[in-house]
């Protein structure tokens, strides 16, 4: 498999300029990880543990304090299209339709060598592939948290990019919603075959979803505590797997990880 | 029904009408009924009426009431009949013209909203770059913010000896004070406006690598106009507030030489006439701002 991103021993350190904790926080420390082309890697731990902080380095919003992280064999030296992040909060823009935010992308990725009409295909596209066709003229006020979240992604999907980042996607939405969304991130996936990064903490979530789940262990300078490769196969359909043995097996293993080793200090 | 119904409605109705306890029960009712039920055309006419109509009368009435009172007592301020009827005389002709002291109260409305309107234009020219500019650089916020702190809270018509020594006359000294008096709202909270753009929608131009002028153009003026209304409604009401002193200073033709002038003649009732029409259309004024600021705020 070709490696899509890499990153070696990169570790993160932040200033804290207030408070009592006055002096360097280290976010991050040590990792390694390298993700392969048209995989699906989950990022899980506890609240703090700098889940987060690592899909910022990837999408090149924070630059790492040490190491460094490749992606298709180029440092990441800022945030760029290839990278697309769909945020936890949607971060739609409330002034523009929903085609107009995912054309915002559209425009600035494809404008210089394709014609309007051609973006406003593409844009069509990503809507429709995530079920909102009906939607496209309407402004992110009028719409729900769920389909929010799916013109984020259709934001994301719709400039190609080599490598998709979200950061706890579902995390706002309730359970049924959560569930369609997933759902439908694994049908874009595979159409698509994107890389795709994610952050979570929601353990059904990541088995469901992902090739490879990355565990990280407690912040203060947090990092990789294991990789658990989840070998089901694709297709993958909810209620069939929640009886699968695999499926039950990397489910105790993510909460033993999660409950046992990783016991999470009272907050 | 009806039970259940006057229970729930009873505390709503407290939140929404605490000035009208003595609604007919069906009034009541139709606050929780009216999305379920079929309308009672009657009772809403009535709460209609007892919520909206009846208390600002009541206001006005207790004004005119205290106005008239007064006027008793005092026999040189003409009381509310006397100032009606001087109005309707007065807005018979409101564009007569009998030489440059004395011309009708359309022109000198015309003349006073022509001078804030060039002196807001001025400050809303300079106010609002630099507004942007202090947002968006720590640098030129530290290096303005002493200076605004420091003429911001200077009273206006302490800027007119200033405006007429270098402009050398009324008119442009009246439209100076206008624009320095309006122009801080509009710096201050353009600036607020830009510090406050969410981090998120930054990240987005980031992560899609807009151009500088986009991300001007879709994210950080869309966000900041909430804001920069807000200082546009502030620096119209202050410059509304501030024309009538600068005309009775300055002279030419305008509401505040027009108070000043029917002061000279002793005609208070058009004294108080002007104090209404500087009030209305101020309320206009304010108004058409709201308005404008609803169509452009979002969420």
């Amino acid at each position: 498999m070709t490696k899509m991103v890499q990153i070696e021993n990169v570790g993160m350190t932040f200033d804290v300029k207030k408070g009592p904790a006055k002096g360097k926080f280290v976010a991050l420390r040590d990792i390694n990880l390298s993700i392969g082309k048209g995989e699906f890697v989950s990022l899980i731990g506890h609240s703090g543990c700098g889940k987060s902080t690592l899909l910022n380095l990837i999408a090149g919003l924070t630059l790492p304090t040490s190491g460094v992280l490749l992606c298709g064999g180029r440092e990441i030296a800022g945030p760029g299209p290839e990278r697309a992040v769909v945020f936890q909060n949607h971060s739609l823009l409330p002034w523009l339709t929903c085609f107009d935010n995912v054309f915002l992308g559209v425009e600035r990725v494809f404008g210089a060598k394709e014609g309007k009409a051609r973006l406003k295909e593409r844009t069509q596209a990503a809507l429709a592939m995530v079920g909102l066709t009906h939607a496209e003229l309407k402004f992110p006020g009028e719409i729900s948290g769920g389909m929010k979240q799916r013109v984020g992604i259709a934001r994301a999907l719709a400039m190609e990019p080599k490598i998709l980042l979200l950061d706890e996607p579902f995390g706002a939405l309730d359970a049924l919603t959560r569930a369609t969304l997933q759902d439908e991130l694994i049908k874009v996936q595979t159409q698509t075959g994107a890389t795709v990064v994610m952050v979570t903490h929601d353990v059904d979530e990541a088995v469901l979803l992902s090739d490879r789940i990355v565990m990280m262990t407690n912040g203060p300078a947090a990092t990789i505590g294991e990789i658990l490769e989840v070998d089901l196969p694709w297709p993958r359909e909810r209620v069939q797997l929640a009886h699968d043995p695999k499926f039950v097996a990397c489910r105790a293993a993510l909460l033993e990880f999660l409950y046992q080793k990783q016991i999470r200090k009272a907050a | 029904m009806d039970k259940e119904n006057d229970m729930t409605a009873a505390p709503l109705k407290a939140v929404t009408a605490p000035a009208a306890p003595a609604a007919p029960k069906a009034a009541r009712l139709r606050s929780v009924t009216a999305r379920t039920e079929r309308p009672l055309p009657g009772s809403e006419l009535l709460r209609f009426l007892v919520l909206k109509v009846l208390p600002p009368i009541f206001g006005l009435a207790l004004f005119m009431g205290l106005w008239a009172l007064v006027s008793m007592k005092t026999p040189t301020l003409p009381g509310p009949i006397l100032t009606l009827e001087a109005a309707i005389k007065l807005f018979a002709h409101p564009f007569y013209q009998n030489g440059p002291n004395d011309q009708g109260i359309g022109w000198n409305i015309l003349y006073s909203l022509q001078r804030v309107g060039i002196g807001f234009g001025i400050a809303a020219a300079v106010g609002i770059p630099v507004g942007f500019l202090i947002g968006r650089f720590a640098f030129l916020n530290g290096m303005f913010s002493p200076i605004i702190s420091l003429l911001r809270p200077v009273s206006p018509l302490a800027w007119l000896p200033i405006g007429l020594l270098v402009f050398k006359a009324a008119n442009p000294a009246a439209i100076w004070v206008i624009a320095v008096s309006a122009v801080w709202p509009m710096i201050l909270n353009t600036a607020q406006g830009v510090q406050r753009v969410p981090q998120d929608y930054l990240n987005v131009a980031r992560v899609l690598n807009l151009s500088e002028w986009k991300v001007f153009t879709k994210i950080l003026f869309p966000s900041v106009l909430p804001y920069l209304l807000t200082g546009v409604r502030l620096s119209i009401g202050v410059a509304w507030l501030v024309i009538v002193a600068a005309e009775m200073l300055t002279g030419g033709v305008g509401l505040g030489f027009w108070v000043w002038d029917e002061w000279n003649n002793l005609k208070v009732e058009h004294i108080i006439i002007a104090i209404f029409v500087v009030g209305i259309v101020g309320l206009l004024l304010e108004q058409a701002l709201v308005l404008i600021a609803k169509r452009f705020s979002y969420e």
